[in-house]
């Protein structure tokens, strides 16, 4: 029997009350995050219990269990308090999926200071936008990823603690470094936990958007709400699931799904934290006993491709249910998925903003294969007409897509761009800027962004924020990005350049101008192709037409051009 | 002439490896490892094909066949003959 049990009736009933009581909470109550996922557990007598199985590199293995977690993160905790860090303050997670990462997670909640978690691939450029939007106080990182941060510390004044995890005494610290070890750090059982409120500010998330910086998705401790319930309900997670979540929590999913869901319900979860290899993945899930998997498309399209035959030298029985989210998951891979794993990944649909799952594909629900399902219980979601923002009212028609906000992990607004939140909503409705349809049955359709996003492998990437880097490479007169559909990533990073004086469009230039953007930005956002012009579609005034380029690349009709030239 | 091999190895330390990461040798593994990612292989993919004027079609390029530079040299030795 699944957690949800009758969907319809659920629907019906439904509160999020439901949750509260489960918690424990009620409202004006104490709520932290950091205690729900280790301390409450540990009252519930299952401190014992296995809270990670963590595996690295060259099969180096951890573990920890819930007391672990609760001691681990009590002293990290109590670390950053004395170094000066306080309720309010942004400390940056910038590390690779190391245990560390985790315990710092709900160390930093603990204090009532803010996480703000990036994905350690970012590039330099990438990392001080998102530091000095936020104004971080501190960052906790690794040995590998100081390089980036000594690059850019004289630009960020506020960035007063650089605290290095894994400080070996091989080299001196520099300005404003300092060194924890959670092995050597005496551990401190009792913690003070800071008395955090619903509306206090829990995590800040950062996302692209068409044009602008980068934003800051302010989550608040209240979303554990959401996040609790959709992990049991959706994820289905029971008592003696080992849970496997494969996004990185730079990114939401990682740390909704990753850390605040599986820990707030007491579940043992399992992370990886190598590079992807389908029979690394596979191995992993047959020597952990795997029964829920979270993953992404991109990874279930790469285990494709990687064959069937592969899947047959592992023993996979202990997977019992599969969920996906990122971008829409494609009807092959579902069919695929019954086909070698006996059971559908199951889709799921929301973003960094709704901070929890919104649209999905629940256990025992009929699943149409391509769809991103129906939306949780306790949502109201629809598709409204994208000039007026009603809903419509026949099913099939294509809008975009729309919810009722209220729901308890919907971001409270963007750091420091009340006014970018604001535009979000029309007419009462929160739009998340995707298109998509809504069939007579209830099932959403998705069809694709509403903006010039790119989704490349579940990540959003901002064209504006690579056509600004691609001006800052000596060779680059002017710079357009679009998406380009891709097999494996549903879209990737294309540019379109023109060159300075002096520079010959060539190969051996495309990759550096490619390993440019990587090291500065990220491999995400690096274009996976540029192609060289000797002029860029303008408007008269002289902006830039991406969506002539976009359509030449999704080989679709121009359109109207008697803009080209003109101003739009 | 330099061998393909150290060609190889030395792109990658130079261009994929952070500082503090542990020495690497023709048998380490670059993918699985962490050392380069799914959108990076494509860069690295890139460079071997214009260092060695060949082309590497998609389903050759896997993330096992760039999963070492060894490994690496031998898919190269399939398009340079």
């Amino acid at each position: 029997m699944s957690n949800i049990g009758a969907y319809n009736e659920r629907i019906r009933e439904f509160d999020w009350s439901i949750a509260e009581k489960e918690l424990d909470y009620s409202e004006g109550n104490i709520i932290n995050i950091g205690w729900y996922c280790s301390d409450r557990i540990c009252l519930q007598g299952k401190g014992d219990r296995v809270a990670l199985f963590w595996e690295g590199f060259g099969g180096n293995e951890k573990q920890f269990t819930f007391n672990d977690i609760r001691v681990a993160s009590n002293t990290i905790g109590a670390f950053l308090r004395n170094l000066g860090i306080k309720e309010g303050d942004r400390v940056c997670l910038f590390m690779d999926r190391i245990p560390e990462l985790y315990l710092s997670f709900l160390g930093v909640l603990k204090i009532g200071a803010i996480v703000q978690p990036l994905f350690s691939a970012f590039g330099d450029e990438s990392l001080h936008v998102r530091l000095e939007n936020a104004q971080t106080r501190a960052i906790i990182t690794q040995r590998k990823h100081l390089s980036k941060v000594r690059k850019i510390l004289d630009l960020l004044p506020w960035l007063e603690h650089i605290i290095v995890v894994d400080y070996d005494n091989r080299k001196p610290l520099q300005k404003n470094e300092v060194a924890f070890s959670l092995e050597d750090a005496e551990p401190v059982d009792q913690c003070e936990i800071f008395p955090t409120k619903s509306e206090s500010p829990s995590v800040l998330h950062y996302t692209s958007g068409t044009t602008g910086q980068p934003k800051g998705v302010k989550h608040v401790h209240y979303s554990l709400i959401s996040q609790y319930l959709t992990t049991k309900w959706v994820l289905d997670l029971q008592e003696d699931d080992i849970y496997w979540c494969t996004a990185d929590p730079g990114w939401v999913t990682g740390t909704s799904y990753g850390i605040i869901g599986p820990w707030s319900m007491g579940i043992t979860q399992a992370v990886l934290d190598t590079g992807f290899s389908a029979e690394a993945w596979y191995r992993f899930i047959e020597k952990y006993n795997i029964s829920v998997w979270y993953s992404a498309p991109t990874a279930i399209r790469s285990l494709m491709k990687a064959g069937d035959e592969l899947v047959k030298r592992f023993d996979l029985s202990s997977l019992r249910h599969l969920a996906s989210v990122g971008e829409p998951l494609n009807a092959e891979a579902v069919l695929w998925s019954e086909k070698v794993f006996n059971k559908p990944f199951l889709d799921s649909y929301w973003q960094t903003e709704t901070g929890s799952i919104m649209i999905t594909n629940f256990p025992g629900m009929k699943v149409k294969p391509g769809s991103m399902g129906k939306v949780f219980p306790g949502i109201t979601g629809t598709v409204v007409d994208p000039k007026t923002f009603e809903p419509f009212t026949e099913p099939g028609k294509v809008g975009l897509i729309a919810f009722k906000p209220g729901w308890p992990a919907m971001m409270r607004t963007y750091w420091n761009n009340d006014e970018m939140f604001r535009k979000k909503f029309k007419k009462g409705w929160y739009l998340p800027g995707d298109r998509a349809s809504l069939d007579s049955d209830g099932y959403f359709w998705f069809i694709g962004r509403d903006d010039d996003v790119i989704n490349t492998g579940g990540h959003l990437v901002s064209p504006f924020e690579v056509e600004s880097a691609l001006l800052e490479h000596e060779a680059v007169s002017e710079s357009a990005v679009v998406a380009k559909p891709d097999d494996v990533n549903m879209e990737v990073v294309k540019a379109f350049v023109t060159l300075k004086p002096g520079y010959e469009p060539n190969n051996e230039l495309e990759l550096k101008i490619m390993n440019f953007i990587r090291k500065k930005l990220s491999p995400l956002a690096m274009p996976q192709e540029i192609e060289y012009m000797e002029t860029l579609p303008k408007t008269r005034s002289g902006k830039i037409m991406r969506r002539i380029l976009h359509a030449k690349e999704w080989g679709e009709e121009i359109g109207d051009t008697s803009t080209l030239e003109e101003d739009e | 002439m330099e061998e393909i091999k150290d060609v190889v190895l030395n792109y990658v330390i130079e261009e994929y490896l952070e500082e503090d990461d542990e020495e690497i040798t023709y048998d380490t593994p670059l993918i699985s490892g962490g050392i380069v990612d799914s959108f990076s292989m494509v860069s690295l993919k890139r460079f071997l094909e214009n260092e060695y004027s060949i082309s590497i079609p998609d389903e050759k390029a896997t993330p096992e066949a760039f999963d070492s530079v060894n490994k690496i040299v031998a898919l190269v030795r399939e398009f340079t003959g």
